[in-house]
């Protein structure tokens, strides 16, 4: 295929040329970012907990004043223990994908200088620990007396479960096991590590930090009570939740149900997600729709460059071209023209990443994306003009006789 | 001449109906995503208080005591501060306000207890921030220094508990005090609910919580910390609360206060007034970076908590990336279009038809393919909301299209495809007539 004269033909059509180019270009630049944005909502929908979610609920309730705590603690979870299908009921203040009442900021010193960054405190009653399914892969898990009583918001000290990614945030390279951290006087020492517990929020405050979570052991009280964990088999649990609304209506008809706070953990996490789900579903249609608005501007601009070239086609045919030479020659055009606006979607698409690292806190766009933006684009060129140069092709060579 | 021009646009459409229809596709689906995405953004940058909001400031005092080379004050304050401006009472109107959940109970009605959001506020709330009443109205201000138990409720809320009805006089139960009904809201909804945002700038652009509804039961200061004891939030803390939810005297931010500043003199003294009290509580040690002062308007305030949720911005840059690619799409099939008709050009220019009436035909033509895609893109517009509004997010029941924004999809529309006619308009204008006639 000689490439000289396709391009001698271009420089007549150096207006349309460019057009297609630059259409090219920016799909070039916004397919590699959507695609980018994609990936990255993908990958935060698809956070690991730590945590048992299939077979957990939630249940929270309030409207009853701290004096009377203890009392609708016992009578909740009683009641909810009598439901048919309960593994175990135990009490939470935070919830992953939930309500978030535990985060506070640390220091790993007792003169609060260094700060260690903000966290999850998931403050739990006997049985949390276990129902969420905390793996502990340091240290020992926590014991019967570690729950201690407690007035203030946190027990003012209490040997806690910490995740490994705090651990090693906290303390690089050395052993967690043993060591303090601060909230404000109050002290906590790391007896087990665990290897995940998600934040309630993940991805609300920056990246690297949705495993800052530890686990304080505490027992029932005002500062700890209205935040039920249920568990169940997962087949259950839907279930179990609908009769647990049920039957705090008849254990304790005087408290307020919170509905937001009543799901289940795997239509919390739905739900936290949603939106990240809606964005990932409109930046597919805008990539879809962006091909397909490109596609047809290659189809209809190529058909016109057949219908403009009938009789040079039907002369090229005349003295010995084949079919063959016609259709490659189209491909061939086509694949310069979008080769053209790949190069400058590129750095387009570089640009626009750092427009959207800069704005939006995105990462840089892994080299990857542009090969793979590029093959896309190739493809779809191909793809859109093979149509018209099937026709070119078609063109019979006594064309070249005709009207002149 | 244009009438002429309109004749042979729309006999050159109809010849070739399928580029015709792709044309006005194209427009119609960049114009539908753009004027979608538009509207929102319109919606929720927009000033939740036209014509009063440049006079209404939001006093920041950095009351943490930590040491550390803190830019920005905390975004609320604690009592003693808050106390403190507001007792000044230097300002045209002053108010503070703080939210928290309440258990209500309608003594009257045999509906189950709610947790409604209760805003406690001065009687300035009101006046301040022009908020309608359907009956009745605001408490008085010595309601505030008498620790009135009286309450005002939200159009919502009276429409639950009382059917919409005149419920002024009526008693409520919040938790366990009484409150007599002194005003019922007429719908009021400000986007965003300017008077509690504040946290914007850690919230990593998910801010679509700035734009819920109000709260539906509004309260004396006084009288709310009193009903609800111990049940309020901090902002912050920069050591644990003594009582958790008793928060008068912990060292706890919670408390956000506005001021009414009707000229720049007032701004300018109001501001100074701060700046005084600051280095005053510097002295006493209470406050230790006096220069953190700050005295912004209602809309800087807004900007500075990025209120537009991060989400939206993208959709929008997105959908105008979007709208830029069918821009570049529309040119090269105008293009095509024109150009194909060389032959006719060629005729009409040998007859005496001017440059410039074979560009306003063409660009007659293009206008058309714009306003058929603008009618398109009004449909999309119009169904792309409608999904808005099905999202589960705060600001859904806004997404409607307005006058303006109904006009402006016209004008997006038919300025897109004018200026993508106008390149292959000239280029149609610059047809050679000799040439095209000898290949006839």
């Amino acid at each position: 295929m000689q490439i000289q004269p396709i391009l001698a033909a271009l420089r007549r059509h150096r207006l349309a040329s460019l057009l297609i180019g630059l259409e090219i270009a920016l799909a070039c630049a916004v397919l590699c970012n959507a695609c980018f944005l994609i990936a990255n909502r993908v990958q935060d929908i698809h956070v690991q907990s730590g945590i048992d979610e299939t077979s957990l609920a939630s249940l929270k309730i309030s409207g009853y004043e701290d004096s009377q705590s203890v009392d609708i603690n016992a009578r909740v979870t009683a009641g909810l223990r009598a439901i048919p299908g309960v593994q175990s009921v135990s009490v939470l203040n935070s919830i992953p994908f939930g309500e978030r009442r535990g985060t506070s900021g640390i220091t790993t010193d007792a003169e609060g200088q260094h700060l260690g960054g903000v966290i999850e405190f998931y403050l739990g009653g006997p049985g949390s620990a276990e129902a969420l399914g905390l793996h502990v892969v340091a240290g020992r898990a926590l014991q019967a007396d570690d729950y201690q009583p407690f007035t203030g918001v946190f027990p003012s000290s209490a040997p806690v479960l910490m995740t490994r990614e705090l651990a090693e945030h906290l303390w690089p390279g050395a052993d967690p096991l043993g060591k303090p951290f601060w909230l404000d006087k109050w002290r906590y020492q790391v007896v087990g590590i665990i290897d995940h517990l998600v934040t309630p929020d993940p991805g609300m405050r920056g990246a690297g930090t949705s495993g800052w979570s530890v686990f304080v052991p505490g027992q029932p009280g005002p500062m700890l009570s209205g935040n039920y964990l249920i568990k169940a088999a997962p087949a259950d649990i839907q279930r179990v939740l609908r009769d647990a609304r049920e039957a705090i209506a008849i254990v304790a008809p005087d408290v307020v149900l919170d509905q937001q706070g009543t799901q289940t953990i795997s239509d919390l996490r739905e739900k936290f997600f949603q939106q990240d789900r809606v964005m990932t579903g409109m930046l597919v249609g805008v990539i879809v729709a962006l091909l397909m608005v490109t596609a047809l501007g290659i189809v209809g601009l190529a058909s016109f460059w057949v219908q403009q070239r009938r009789k040079q086609i039907g002369i090229r045919r005349a003295i010995g071209a084949t079919r063959h030479d016609i259709l490659s020659y189209f491909q061939t055009e086509n694949f310069l023209i979008v080769t053209g606006g790949i190069a400058l979607g590129m750095v387009m698409a570089f640009a626009l990443n750092l427009l959207l690292m800069k704005f939006y806190e995105l990462p840089r766009l892994p080299l990857f994306y542009l090969p793979v933006g590029a093959v896309v684009l190739w493809a779809l060129g191909q793809l859109a003009v093979l149509g018209p140069a099937l026709k070119a092709a078609a063109v019979p060579p006594v064309v070249a006789t005709r009207s002149v | 001449m244009f009438g002429y021009y309109l004749d042979l646009a729309l006999r050159s459409l109809k010849r070739n109906k399928v580029l015709t229809a792709l044309m006005v596709l194209a427009i119609a689906v960049g114009i539908g995503a753009s004027m979608t995405t538009l509207t929102v953004m319109h919606l929720l940058s927009g000033d939740p208080l036209p014509g009063r909001s440049g006079s209404l400031f939001y006093p920041q005092v950095d009351s943490n005591p930590t040491p550390g080379n803190y830019k920005e004050p905390l975004d609320k304050l604690d009592y003693p501060t808050a106390m403190d401006i507001l007792n000044a009472h230097l300002a045209d109107r002053q108010t503070v306000v703080v939210d928290s959940p309440v258990k209500l109970r309608a003594p009257d009605t045999q509906l189950p207890p709610l947790i409604p959001s209760m805003l406690s506020t001065t009687s300035d709330f009101f006046a301040m921030f022009d908020v309608p009443f359907r009956y009745g109205g605001a408490w008085h201000a010595e309601d505030d220094d008498k620790h009135a138990r009286v309450a005002v409720i939200s159009s919502d809320l009276n429409a639950k508990l009382f059917n919409g009805a005149n419920s002024v006089g009526r008693t409520l139960r919040l938790r366990d005090t009484d409150v007599r009904i002194v005003g019922v809201l007429a719908p009021w909804r400000p986007a965003p609910q300017f008077y509690t945002v504040a946290g914007g700038r850690f919230a990593a652009g998910k801010t679509a919580d700035f734009y819920s509804k109000t709260q539906d039961v509004f309260t004396p200061f006084t009288s709310g910390l009193e009903i609800n004891d111990g049940n309020f939030y901090q902002y912050t803390c920069w050591h644990p609360a003594p009582t958790p939810g008793h928060l008068q005297n912990a060292p706890c931010a919670w408390l956000g206060v506005w001021v009414q500043l009707n000229n720049p003199t007032k701004v300018a003294a109001f501001k100074r007034f701060l700046d005084g009290y600051a280095a005053q509580q510097h002295a006493l040690g209470r406050v230790v970076r006096p220069q953190n002062t700050r005295l912004r308007s209602l809309m800087e305030w807004l900007d500075f908590n990025g209120v537009v949720p991060s989400d939206v911005r993208l959709q929008t840059w997105l959908a105008f990336a979007f709208l830029a690619i069918c821009l570049f799409n529309t040119i090269g099939l105008l293009l095509a279009k024109f150009l194909r008709r060389s032959g006719e050009i060629g005729v009409r220019r040998a007859l005496g038809a001017s440059r410039g009436a074979i560009f306003a035909q063409c660009l007659v033509e293009a206008g058309i393919v714009g306003l058929l895609g603008g009618l398109g893109g009004l449909l999309l517009t119009l169904a792309g909301l409608w999904v808005v509004r099905s999202q589960p997010v705060a600001f859904a029941d806004l997404a409607h299209l307005d006058g303006s924004m109904f006009l402006l999809t016209f004008a997006l529309a038919i300025a897109t495809s004018l200026v993508a006619g106008l390149l292959p308009a000239a280029r149609a204008s610059r047809v050679a007539p000799g040439l095209q006639l000898k290949t006839l």
